[in-house]
C-alpha cells in the first residue's frame, strides 16, 4: 500500500502517459469521497458555522437576521439560572453514572464473566433495553413511576413496607433526578457491561490463572490483574458515559419536559425550549454552540490526559 | 479418598459461588423485565381494568386493544410503520454505501490531507445529532426538506458518518494490502477492487454497520419530531408519542400500541444480535 503512490509519482515525472493516471486517481478519490463529504458537508459542518452566525443576532426565525447584539446571548445564557440548573444537572448525570452506573455494570460483567453456563442468555437479556427505543423506555417507565399506589408499579411495591409512603418520583424536584437516573441505568447498564464482556474477553485466562497459583484471593486477582487490564475498555467507557449524558433528550422530554420547575433541566431539554417552542433561535443557536464547545473541550482534554489517541477513532 | 478432601472442598465452595452469581443475575433479569412484562400486562386489560388493578396479570388476557390497533385505519399503525421502514432503509443503504466508499479511501488510498479530512470527519464524533438539532433544522428549513421524509433520511445519513466511517476503515485496513497490489497487476480498476473483492470481503463489517445504522435508524425520534409535520408522514417512534399525547386517558390502549411499536425491534435484536453487538464493540474499541 505504501509503495503504489511512490511508483505513480515515478511514473508521472517519467512519462506524460503517468501525468494523466495521475489525475484519474485523484478523479477517483474524489469519487469515493465525494458524497461523504458533501453530506458531511451540508448537514454538520456547514450548521456549525451557521449557528455560530445566528447566535450574534436576536432571531426569531422568521425573515433574515438583523437584530445583531454581539455577543449578549452568551453572556445572558451564563447569567440564567435555569441554564446553570441545566449544567449542574449534567454534572449529577455524569458523577452518578461514573460513580454507579459504570461500576454495576462492570461487577455484572465479571458475574457474567467469561464461562457461566447461560452467559449468552443473560448478555442477551441485559442488552435488550439498549436496543429498545428511548420512546418506548420512557413510557413504560411513566406508567411504574405513577404516583398513585393503585396505578404506579414501583409505589405500590413501596407501600408494602411499613413506614414508606408513596412518593411523586418525577414530580418531586428533590426525587426527580434520581428518578431519571434510575431509568438511564436500566436502558444504558446493558451497553457498558457490553464492553467490559468484550474486554474481559481479550485477557487471556493464563493471567488470572497465575495469579490464583501465585497465592492471590479473588478479591486481590481482581484489583491487581483484571481491572488494570481492563484500562482502555474503562476509559473507553467513561468517555461514552460522559458525552451520552451531556446529550441527553428525549428521555428526559418525554418523561418530564425539563420539570418540575426545571429540577430535571439538562442542556439539550434547555436548547430545545429555547429553539422549538419559544423560537428564540438566535439565543438557542448559542446554547447549541456551548454545548458543542462543552463535548469538544471534555474530548480533548479527556483523550490528552488519557494519552490515547485512537480514542478518537474509536465511537 | 482423602487425596479429594481438597477437590471437594473446591467443589462445594465453586457450587457455592455459582448458585450466588445466578441468584445476583436472576435478580438483574427481573429487573430488566418488570417495566415490560408490566407494559404487556396493561396491553391485554380493557380500559376499565387497567383502572381498577394496573399492573396485575391480565386474567384473561384481552385481545381486544391490540386488534383495534393493527386494524383500526383511524390509529395508522401500519401507515406509521411504512413510514418507518421506508426511512430505515434507505438511511441504511446510505450509510453502509457512503461510508464504505469514503472508509476505502482513507483505508486504501494515499492522498494530500487525508489525515486532515479524517481529523474533520473525527469532529462529527463530538457533534452528536442532540446537540446539532437546532443548527440542522436552519438548513432543512433552508433547503425545504421539512416536512419531507427524505429531510430525516438525509440527516440521519449525516450523523452516522463518522462513527460508521472509522468502523469501516478499521476493518478495511485489515485486509491484507497484496490482495489490492495484485488486483491491479490484474488490470483492476480501484472502483473494481473496492466493489467486487473488498465489498464481499468485508460482508460481515458491512452486515455489522447495516445492522446498527437499522436500529438508530428505527429508534430516532428526535429528527422526524423537528422534520415532519403532517401526520400521515409519521414515523413510528414519532407516532408512538404523540399516540400517548391524544389517547393518555385510555392506558391500556397506550399500553399496546407501545407493545406493538417494540415488537419489530425485539425480533429484529433477536436475529441480529451478533450484529449489533459487533459493531458496537468494534465501534467502541477495535476503532
Amino acid at each position: 500500500m505504501e509503495h503504489m503512490p511512490a511508483r505513480s509519482d515515478a511514473l508521472q515525472i517519467r512519462s506524460p502517459a503517468g501525468a494523466v493516471r495521475r489525475l484519474r486517481d485523484n478523479f477517483t478519490i474524489v469519487l469515493f469521497l465525494l458524497p461523504a463529504m458533501i453530506l458531511f458537508a451540508l448537514f454538520v459542518i456547514y450548521p456549525i458555522f451557521q449557528s455560530i452566525y445566528y447566535s450574534l443576532f436576536d432571531w426569531k426565525g422568521f425573515g433574515p437576521a438583523v437584530d445583531f447584539v454581539g455577543l449578549e446571548n452568551f453572556i445572558n445564557i451564563l447569567s440564567d439560572k435555569v441554564f446553570l440548573m441545566a449544567l449542574r444537572n449534567g454534572l449529577f448525570i455524569i458523577l452518578f453514572s461514573l460513580v454507579i452506573q459504570l461500576p454495576l455494570s462492570l461487577a455484572l460483567a465479571v458475574l457474567v464473566g467469561r464461562d457461566l453456563p447461560g452467559r449468552v442468555i443473560f448478555r442477551t437479556i441485559f442488552f435488550l433495553p439498549y436496543v429498545l427505543s428511548e420512546v418506548i423506555t420512557a413510557i413504560m417507565w411513566l406508567f411504574l413511576y405513577n404516583p398513585d399506589p393503585e396505578r404506579g408499579f414501583i409505589n405500590a411495591v413501596l407501600v408494602l413496607f411499613p413506614g414508606a409512603e408513596a412518593q411523586p418520583w418525577l414530580g418531586n424536584t428533590d426525587t426527580v433526578l434520581l428518578a431519571l437516573f434510575v431509568v438511564l441505568t436500566w436502558k444504558y447498564f446493558g451497553f457498558h457491561m457490553l464492553l467490559y464482556l468484550t474486554g474481559l474477553q481479550n485477557i487471556p485466562t493464563e493471567i488470572e490463572e497465575a495469579g490464583r497459583i501465585d497465592g492471590a484471593s479473588s478479591i486481590q486477582n481482581f484489583f491487581y490483574i483484571t481491572l488494570p487490564l481492563l484500562g482502555s475498555t474503562i476509559r473507553t467507557s467513561v468517555y461514552l458515559s460522559v458525552l451520552g449524558s451531556i446529550q441527553q433528550f428525549i428521555l428526559v422530554w418525554i418523561m418530564t419536559k425539563g420539570g418540575p420547575v426545571n429540577a430535571s433541566e439538562t442542556l439539550a431539554t434547555y436548547m430545545y425550549r429555547f429553539g422549538f417552542v419559544r423560537f428564540q433561535l438566535g439565543y438557542g443557536s448559542a446554547v447549541a454552540i456551548y454545548m458543542f464547545l462543552i463535548c469538544l473541550t471534555f474530548s480533548l482534554i479527556y483523550l490528552r490526559l488519557t494519552r490515547q489517541p485512537d480514542y478518537l477513532t474509536g465511537i | 479418598m482423602e487425596a479429594s478432601q481438597p477437590l471437594l472442598r473446591w467443589r462445594s465452595r465453586r457450587l457455592l459461588s455459582r448458585s450466588l452469581q445466578y441468584l445476583i443475575l436472576s435478580v438483574v433479569v427481573v429487573l430488566v423485565f418488570m417495566p415490560i412484562v408490566i407494559l404487556i400486562f396493561g396491553a391485554l386489560k380493557t380500559r376499565g381494568e387497567f383502572i381498577t388493578h394496573p399492573y396485575t396479570p391480565p386474567i384473561p388476557p384481552v385481545w381486544d386493544n391490540l386488534k383495534a390497533i393493527l386494524e383500526n385505519p383511524n390509529y395508522s399503525f401500519w401507515q406509521m410503520m411504512r413510514n418507518s421502514l421506508l426511512v430505515m432503509l434507505a438511511a441504511t443503504s446510505g450509510v453502509v454505501l457512503i461510508c464504505s466508499l469514503a472508509a476505502f479511501a482513507f483505508a486504501r488510498m494515499e492522498f494530500r490531507y487525508k489525515h486532515l479530512a479524517f481529523s474533520v470527519f473525527t469532529l462529527g464524533l463530538m457533534f452528536p445529532i442532540n446537540i446539532a438539532i437546532l443548527p440542522v433544522y436552519f438548513v432543512l428549513r433552508q433547503m425545504n426538506l421539512i416536512d419531507n421524509l427524505w429531510g430525516v433520511i438525509l440527516v440521519q445519513i449525516a450523523f452516522q458518518l463518522s462513527g460508521n466511517i472509522m468502523i469501516l476503515r478499521g476493518f478495511f485496513t485489515a485486509i491484507p494490502s497484496e490482495l489490492q497490489d495484485s488486483a491491479y497487476i490484474d488490470g483492476c480498476t480501484a472502483f473494481d477492487f473496492f466493489w467486487r473483492i473488498l465489498l464481499p470481503l468485508a460482508r460481515p463489517a458491512l452486515a455489522a454497520v447495516a445492522a446498527l445504522t437499522m436500529i438508530v435508524s428505527w429508534n430516532d425520534l428526535l429528527v422526524p419530531l423537528i422534520v415532519i409535520n403532517s401526520d400521515k408522514l409519521w414515523t413510528l417512534q414519532l407516532g408512538t408519542m404523540q399516540f400517548q399525547g391524544q389517547y393518555g386517558q385510555d392506558l391500556a390502549l397506550v399500553s399496546a400500541f407501545v407493545a406493538l411499536s417494540a415488537v419489530p425491534t425485539v425480533i429484529f435484536y433477536l436475529f441480529a444480535e451478533r450484529q449489533i453487538v459487533s459493531g458496537l464493540t468494534a465501534g467502541a474499541i477495535k476503532g
